[in-house]
């Protein structure tokens, strides 16, 4: 097993949906405890390269590697068992039970990991109050604001404590303030828990809060170069 | 010019000395980019003549003389037409980007990686910009939002001109074979 100082990579990863190449070899490395933004106009692969760093979608070709296994290369069991344990996900949209309350969506992965249920529910509560939404453990997430709910999902996806969290235009929803607020969020709780984020962004101001970005254009990637800016 | 209407609006909360003018102004507008103490008497001295502010009372108590600043009826009524004007848009930035891509274009370079240093380097600056409002206070982090914003706005032009690089490439060679001598 090759250690290449990376918690995750993607090796020239290619993938296809019927005739459309949405990745045509894209690369990129993620080091641990790192924020990364892959960002690129609507169309260009990068939410399939995020789905595929995840291992939600299998690559047609090339590798993606995890904590120095070949994601690519593991059966679909033992890849949602990683999903589960390993990796946190936040979306623009839907991921949470809209019949649940926001306490019982967020104790609903230490569940299914068989915590107890008294201590999933306790934390399922500190976590609430974590996110500036204490009191709102009964509320049904159709009730919440769509800045609260998205902090529900991302109390949901970090209560596990994952190694990576995976979002997917996190604030794509939202509203200029929402979304800061859950963007400042995001990152404190990483950087305080030294957890790596791979976030998926068009807006270059969700990005800027990340340490570098990706950009992915016609499926490949590209890493800026860094700029002298002229004086 | 935008620090004499930051002076007045100063005088128009309560008549000031220069010490206390160039300290708030720091306070309020310029914690990144401090008023000069000859900057402040300038400006003050410009108001003067404009009959602006007016120099309301002396005090001496063994030093040297000190003024009292005040702004005038005629200070307020500018101030406020001031604040109800919208300004005139400063496309400097957006001129100077548009100048390079051309310019690359005509010399046969490629300006997608301009274009894409470009891109680096305003976020870079909006990675900055971004710390700087979360560590700092309510004023510095509106005044870190406006410029954020106008970063933004390029960054969105330097995407859509990305794509239109191929067009604007076929169009800008046709006009260089019809001047071509």
């Amino acid at each position: 097993m090759k250690d290449s100082g990376f918690i995750l990579e993607a090796r020239e990863v290619t993938k296809s949906f019927g005739l459309t190449r949405a990745l045509q070899g894209a690369s990129l490395e993620v080091r641990q405890g790192e924020i990364l933004a892959i960002m690129g106009p609507s169309g260009s692969g990068k939410s399939t390269l995020l789905h595929c760093l995840a291992g939600i979608f299998k690559p047609d070709s090339g590798e993606v590697w995890f904590d120095g296994q070949r994601l690519d290369q593991l059966d679909e069991t033992k890849r949602t068992e990683l999903r589960r344990t390993a990796f946190g996900f936040v979306f623009q949209f839907g991921q949470l039970v809209p019949e649940l309350s926001a306490a019982d969506n967020i104790a609903l992965p230490l569940l299914l990991n068989k915590v107890g249920r008294k201590e999933a529910y306790e934390k399922a509560v500190s976590w609430l109050k974590r996110l500036d939404l204490d009191g709102l453990e009964g509320r049904r997430t159709g009730e919440l604001s769509g800045g609260e709910a998205q902090r529900v999902a991302l109390a949901r996806a970090l209560v596990t404590h994952p190694r990576v969290l995976f979002a997917d235009e996190p604030t794509g929803s939202l509203d200029s303030l929402s979304g800061e607020k859950v963007m400042d969020l995001l990152v404190d709780i990483a950087r305080e828990e030294g957890r790596t984020v791979v976030l998926v962004t068009h807006e270059a101001r969700v990005a800027a809060y990340a340490d570098r970005e990706v950009i992915v254009r016609d499926g490949k990637t590209s890493t800026q170069a860094k700029a002298e800016v002229a004086q | 010019m935008s620090a004499s209407y930051a002076l007045l609006g100063i005088l128009g909360r309560q008549s000031s000395y220069g010490y206390e003018l160039k300290r708030d102004y720091d306070f309020f507008y310029g914690k990144d980019k401090p008023l000069a103490f000859g900057q402040v008497y300038a400006t003050l001295s410009r108001l003067l003549r404009d009959k602006k502010i007016s120099t309301q009372a002396a005090e001496q108590s063994g030093g040297p003389e000190r003024k009292l600043y005040a702004i005038t009826n005629m200070g307020r009524s500018d101030l406020e037409s001031w604040l109800a004007t919208p300004e005139k848009l400063h496309p400097n930035t957006q001129t100077v980007l548009f100048i390079k891509v051309v310019t690359a274009i005509l010399l046969d370079k490629a300006p997608n990686e301009y274009l894409d240093a470009q891109r680096a380097a305003h976020l870079e600056r909006m990675r900055e910009l971004t710390a700087l409002r979360r560590k700092g206070d309510l004023a510095q982090l509106l005044q870190a939002d406006y410029a954020l914003f106008h970063l933004e706005a390029d960054l969105r032009w330097i995407d859509l001109t990305v794509a239109r690089l191929q067009a604007l490439t076929k169009e800008i060679q046709m006009r260089g074979v019809l001047h071509e001598r």
